[in-house]
């Protein structure tokens, strides 16, 4: 029973690690695809840990202004965004922890790291930072409540918030097309490119002033600060990808039950799966245009009709309006 | 069956995003092409419930809905918009935001409505006609806010496309009723293109605000 124990806290740990280690072969893969099609050569696939080791080498500058807020901040986002991260079921259903991984718990986690980075952003005094941190809240504003009616969506459709529990309820009742849902992952992709700060929203290559966000707040850090705060926003894209796979298409996860070999099989899925995400994110990216900053609210507000009409659909065919 | 009832209200529903889509559309040659692609997911939605309830006659109706409605009135209206030069941004009422939540006020309330209303029915039934009814009332609520005509003239074709859906879900409207009903929308169609270009004729401009003037209403 205790070697039972010993491989159930492994799988646990190995998730952990796992989507640590292939957060920025995610992201690499992005850009390497927005880059071929664009007829660019891109950089090489692992450029982001390239990225990553290079920044944590360098020495890290701050700013005379900065408070004990703004050196704290860094390692609290990456610790807070690495547990909701993985939290989110990756390749297994039934994994040690995967009673902690409620959705509400999930957006908490996510909301208090950028609830620092805003803060952080702010810290300094710099005009760039505090238009970044403005503009992140008034996105975070409009994104979070569609979140909120997507996860009340999925849970009025499974009986439950926690998300090994709606990716069982999903396996076990294979092609449910219900309308509901197709709404619910419609605006769960807005919410999704909103919070990574994905093309339509926000840009993450540039450094144009008058556009940027995530950019904008993290002007300030350098080194190994920045070597955080960029690993984060890494995991973030993953973990959203993970979430999506996890709600919409959980076919090929290891179950509860599955041994070491089932656990094998559902991490290749899952990688297979994860990959072609990022891969669609590319083509999605170099197909549209980035939008103007106030025309993002019409943009979410079209994610939060989506969560609301998707919440009235799943009462209505369960008949519980009275 | 189930998975019939399925493919049937993702359409539905399909339908039902266009009606949003075309609230939110700012241009009117986006909102023709909204409305095609509404009239289209229309055409798939009753071919599908022709061939899963095996109802043969409304393979006709689907097709009535495809040619005219998906094809030949938003082909007529572009050309419309291009001849009288209005292909910019359509004058609204009130913003957006506030089209998009009172259309979301009027489904809670088609929903709410239904479930009183069809209490006994059978789920599927109700969810149909629920997402008609919506349908109905967005089309009602896009004449409201659009002050340009070509626009009001579209949200009457969707409140249409909603009337056509819910027909086809309840099972009982006969095809010369259907039949009939197409050919009298068309005709409509023609008199408000004739009213439109009299309009235009008479205040150059198809706002409709320009009418208050004749009626004596200033603002």
């Amino acid at each position: 029973m205790t070697g039972d124990l010993v491989v159930q806290f492994l799988a646990q740990g190995a998730q952990m690690f796992l989507v640590l280690l292939i957060a920025p072969l995610a992201v690499g893969v992005v850009r390497r695809v927005k880059a071929r099609l664009m007829r660019r050569r891109g950089a090489p696939l692992l450029q982001g840990y390239r990225d990553l080791a290079k920044l944590l080498r360098k020495e890290s500058i701050v700013a005379d202004s900065a408070s004990w807020l703004f050196r704290a901040a860094p390692s609290l986002i990456f610790a807070l965004t690495w547990v909701a991260a993985a939290l989110v079921p990756s390749f297994a259903s039934g994994l040690m922890f995967n009673w902690a991984a409620d959705v509400v718990a999930l957006v908490a986690l996510l909301g208090a790291a950028r609830a620092l980075l805003a803060l952080a952003g702010m810290d300094v005094g710099t005009s760039f930072g505090g238009i970044g941190s403005s503009r992140e809240m008034m996105i975070a504003t409009l994104a979070e409540p569609a979140m909120m009616l997507i996860v009340l969506t999925l849970a009025i459709a499974a009986g439950t918030t926690r998300l090994a529990g709606v990716a069982d309820f999903f396996i076990a009742e294979p092609l449910a097309v219900r309308v509901s849902l197709a709404l619910s992952l419609v605006a769960l992709i807005i919410v999704a490119l909103a919070e990574n700060a994905r093309i339509p929203v926000d840009n993450p290559v540039t450094h144009l002033e008058l556009t940027m966000v995530h950019e904008a707040m993290i002007l300030e850090y350098s080194g190994r600060h920045l070597a955080l705060i960029e690993a984060a926003s890494y995991l973030k894209l993953v973990l959203y990808l993970s979430l999506l796979i996890c709600l919409f298409a959980p076919f090929g996860m290891a179950p509860a039950t599955a041994g070491v070999s089932g656990w094998i099989v559902g991490l290749l899925v899952w990688s297979a799966k994860l990959l072609a995400g990022a891969a669609l994110l590319g083509v999605w990216e170099v197909s549209i245009a980035k939008m103007r900053v106030f025309r993002l609210p019409g943009f979410l507000g079209v994610a939060f009709v989506f969560g609301f009409l998707a919440i009235l659909l799943a009462f209505l065919t369960r008949g519980v309006i009275q | 069956m189930t998975r019939g009832y399925e493919i049937s209200h993702l359409l539905a529903g399909a339908m039902l995003v266009t009606s949003f889509a075309l609230l939110y559309q700012e241009r009117i040659a986006a909102v023709l092409k909204t409305f095609a692609a509404q009239s289209i997911t229309l055409a798939l939605a009753v071919a599908w419930a022709a061939s899963s309830q095996d109802r043969p006659e409304l393979f006709i109706t689907s097709l009535i809905a495809l040619c005219l409605k998906g094809i030949v009135i938003p082909v007529a209206l572009h050309r419309t918009v291009v001849k009288l030069g209005i292909h910019r941004e359509v004058e609204k009422v009130v913003g957006v935001g506030i089209a998009l939540l009172v259309g979301l006020a009027l489904t809670g309330l088609a929903q709410a409505l239904l479930l009183k209303v069809a209490q006994g029915t059978a789920s599927h039934a109700r969810e149909d006609l629920a997402l008609a009814l919506a349908i109905i009332l967005l089309g009602f609520l896009m004449m409201i806010v659009r002050r340009n005509a070509v626009t009001q003239v579209v949200g009457f074709m969707s409140m249409e496309n909603g009337l056509i859906l819910a027909a086809t879900g309840a099972r009982g409207m006969p095809l010369v009723v259907e039949v009939s009903v197409a050919f009298s929308v068309l005709i409509a169609l023609f008199v408000f293109a004739v009213f439109v270009f009299r309009i235009r004729e008479r205040f150059d401009t198809i706002d409709i605000e320009a009418l208050d003037r004749m009626r004596g209403d200033t603002r």
